[in-house]
This record gives C-alpha cells, structure tokens and sequence, in this order.
C-alpha cells in the first residue's frame, strides 16, 4: 500500500497524473504536460512535491567519526550552514546510495536520502554504527518542496525576508519564516538550475505550496511531476540511483571521483575501491545521431563489439536531442566516439558527448 | 472525453475510419492523454502488410514506447509522413492526425462503436 505525501489532495485539486512511486502516490505530470513542465523550470520556475525523500538525522559525540566511516566524502572541514554530497559504499565499492549531509552542529548532522532507499540506508546506519550516537528517521516529520528555476529567488523574495535566503550554492537556513511557515531553505536541487529546497512540519505544507503557487503565477511557475524531474536531471547530466548507481556500480565507474576522498581514514569501501584501482567502465552521455529515441537498458555497440549499456535515456525537452547516459567500456568513452545503440531489434547511431547536455549559462 | 459517433474503436486504443473496404487508422484522444506528449513515431512503409493484433507503429512519450496495434487485416497504402517531423499533432488533435490508410480490409467484424468504447475507458480510466 503506497503512502500519500501531505500534498495528494493538492495534486488531485491540480489534476495531477497520480502514479506509485518508491511507495509514494505522486503525480507523474499535472494536465501541461512533462515538456512544458520540464521548459519551465528551464525558463522560469517549476514546484516539485519531494515529500517522498527520507531524512536521517545523526547525532551525538561521536556524530562525526559514524559519517566519515558512513560516507566516501570527507566532512571534517565541513561549516555549519553548508551542504554536501556523498556516496556511501558498501564494503564491496558498490554504492549503497547518494545523500546530501547539512550540517547542523558540530556533533549534529541531517541527511537526506533517496525514498527507495530509506530503509535499507537507515538499516546500514544502525548496523555499522560505532560509539556514542544517535541515529533518528525523521522521514514522517518532514515535508520537502523543491523551487527550482531561474524566478525562484524572485518567488521566494515575495515570501520571506529575502535578505535571509541562502546565497552560496550547497548552503542552507534554519527557522525562515515562508509564508508564515517555518522552513529550512537550502540552494541545492536536482534539475541543474538555480533553486531552492524547502523543508517543513508535513502540516504546514499545502500552505506553503499554495502560497508558493500563488506568489509565482505571474512569473510563469507550475507544478511539476515526477517525469519532468526525471527528465531534468539527466539532462543536467546527473545520476540517478538505480539507474547509473546500484550496489554493482562503484562511485568511479559513475566519475563520482571528487565525492570520494581517498586520501581521508578509512571508510566503508575504502580498501574495496583501492584494489579495483581503476575503473574499466565509465558513465558518458551518448547523443542519438539516427531517429528514435533509446532508453534505459539497451545494449551499446562499437565496430560490432557490445560495449556497455545504457542506464537512461529519453528525448530531452530542451536541448531537443534524444540522448542517454551509459556504462561503457573506457576505450570508447572519449567524445564524438561513434557508436550504436540496440533499441527493440534495430540499431541506431549515436556518438558519445561530455556530460552534461545541458548546463545554465 | 471525446469520443466520435462515426468513428470505430479497438480495445487498445485505435480508432477506424471506414469506407468499404478502406479504412483510416489513428488513435484515440483517450490514449494521446494516457500516453503524455508524443515525441517520436516510428512509422511502417506503404505495401507493408498489416495483421489483427499485430504491432505496425509505435510512438514514444517522453516516458515510455507503445505499440499501436492493428484491429484489422489489409495493406498500407498511405501513411501520415507529417508525423514524422510532428508527433506532436496526435496530442493536438487525435482524430485529424491519422497514421496510415489500409486497403483490401478483412476483419471488421469486432470493432467496438462509440458508445462500447466509451464504456470500456469509463471502467480503464
């Protein structure tokens, strides 16, 4: 039985396209559509409910050392106020899964992980946990909207003291007041444009999104689903776990390299990752040159030789190209690579290209 | 839901034309909606052949590839070469954007009328 974020009733009301997602009921696309959904966080600004997403709290003396184990990132230079990316691995170099860390205090620590994964990321947590610390789900405490595109700080300015919102990229408040809701703001978000995510008490929710609705009409901004925020991460170039990543998949094979501090004390996985050495598949964006359109898990080909696969993959709405992200083989991960793509029995032309298709200017 | 009156329906979501044994082929304003934005069709060849139950196009949305399946027996003698370029005009309009003509038509006898087709989406949808 899927759960239904506070916002469900709002999605119906909008004549959202409702569809079970990581247990959720979530709306897929509202009556516009996943192409001008996707073009208006791209030219003004799109809302997303990501109420789905689970948020463990790590607390206590020892807070720190638990998450430099947990995690491939190193986080002991890390600010209050600042946000991080990280990996976690399991002893094998697969990876358990992706999160983003704020850092509330110096034994205070707030992660937010995929809804998929909750459970099982919780259960590691728990399992691997060392010393004095507490490890809470808050998953059912927290409702999250994401604000993203180039009016969202115009948006949010019209509802909290603008002076107040965080600046740096990958940093965050505590305690805005948005619309008379106490929120936690940060500039992150998972469609490559400027955005905001906001967190707050799940009852408070649908009166921030309709005053979030509300304040942005005039600046062209609409609720978005599940496919247009599928559609705008890859397009940004970005992975997606149980797509590019999985248990199999280590962080290097996903060129997640810079979120993996080799050089910090051990971690999960450390010694894993250091006998594979270097890795002899690589994620690359691949750009279909013939007509049609390749999705996930279609088999890649250079000169006849299986190569990879592809791990997702759809026409982009605003590059307007259709293109893939793909585990290949090293020796042909170089641009403008030509290659083929099994898609239902015919094989189609692409070349491979830099990630991302697609980044804001 | 808009749903012609001289229109014919199969379960899966086509709709026929029929003039003897000619018949229009496209799909429905109920599977253009459940589909989302069309942005590719993959289209057969005139004097191909098609068969009842059998695939002879697909389209594909943003999310997903569907097979537009054949209610009929015939031959192709027109397709909608327009789409290629612009799927987009299913969405716009399902019963003006048709997708191929078929002659020397067998196998009309199971296509459901407007209001038979109209009972099977409220019960689907």
């Amino acid at each position: 039985m899927e759960k239904k974020t506070p916002l469900y009733d709002l999605h119906l009301e909008l004549g959202g396209k409702i569809v079970p997602f990581a247990g959720y009921l979530l709306p897929v696309q509202y009556q516009t559509g996943v192409i001008k959904e996707h073009m208006a966080v791209r030219t003004a600004c799109g809302l997303f409910d990501v109420s789905h997403m689970g948020e463990i709290l790590i607390k206590g003396p020892d807070a720190l050392s638990n998450l430099q184990r947990f995690l491939t990132n190193d986080f002991a230079d890390m600010d209050i106020g600042r946000v991080r990316y990280s990996p976690i691995c399991n002893e094998k170099g697969g990876i358990v899964d992706d999160l983003i860390v704020y850092k509330f205090a110096q034994d205070e620590y707030f992660l937010v992980v995929n809804a998929a994964n909750k459970d099982k990321d919780y259960a590691w947590f728990t399992q691997h946990a060392k010393g004095d610390v507490q490890i809470i789900d808050l998953s059912d405490h927290y409702a999250q909207l994401a604000l993203q595109g180039p009016k969202a700080k115009d948006i949010l300015s019209k509802l909290t003291d603008a002076d107040k919102l965080p600046t740096k990229y990958y940093s965050f408040v505590r305690d805005l007041d948005v619309s008379g809701v106490p929120c936690l703001v940060s500039r992150t978000g998972y469609t490559g444009e400027l955005g905001y995510e906001l967190y707050c008490a799940p009852d408070k929710v649908v009166q921030l999104a309709k005053a979030l609705l509300e304040a942005g009409a005039d600046e062209g901004l609409i609720p978005c689903g599940l496919g247009a925020r599928d559609t705008l991460r890859l397009e940004a170039g970005m992975p997606l776990y149980g797509h590019e990543m999985s248990d199999e998949i280590t962080p290097f094979e996903v060129g997640l390299d810079f979120f993996v501090k080799m050089d910090k004390d051990d971690f999960i996985g450390k010694q894993a990752l250091q006998d594979l050495g270097e890795p002899q598949r690589v994620r690359v964006g691949l750009v279909l040159t013939d007509r049609g359109i390749a999705r996930e898990e279609s088999d890649v080909y250079h000169e006849g030789r299986k190569v990879g696969v592809t791990t997702s993959g759809t026409l982009l709405p605003y590059t307007n190209k259709a293109s893939a992200m793909a585990l290949v083989q090293k020796d042909i991960a170089q641009a403008d690579t030509e290659v083929e793509i099994d898609v239902r029995g015919r094989r189609l032309k692409a070349k491979v290209v830099d990630l991302p298709f697609y980044k804001r200017t | 839901m808009n749903i012609p009156k001289n229109l014919k329906y199969a379960a899966t979501h086509e709709w026929l034309q029929v003039d003897g044994d000619k018949v229009t082929i496209g799909i429905t304003d109920f599977a253009q909606k459940e589909l989302g934005d069309l942005v590719f069709i993959n289209l057969p060849n005139v004097d191909d052949e098609v068969a009842v139950d059998e695939a002879f196009a697909d389209v594909e949305s943003v999310k997903a590839v569907s097979d537009i399946i054949s209610p009929i027996n015939g031959v192709i003698y027109e397709v909608n070469e327009a789409l290629m370029d612009a799927p987009e005009l299913i969405n716009e309009d399902a019963y003006a954007a048709w997708i191929v003509k078929v002659k020397d038509v067998t196998g009309l006898e199971n296509l459901l009328d407007a209001d038979q087709y109209a009972d099977l989406i409220s019960k689907e949808g």
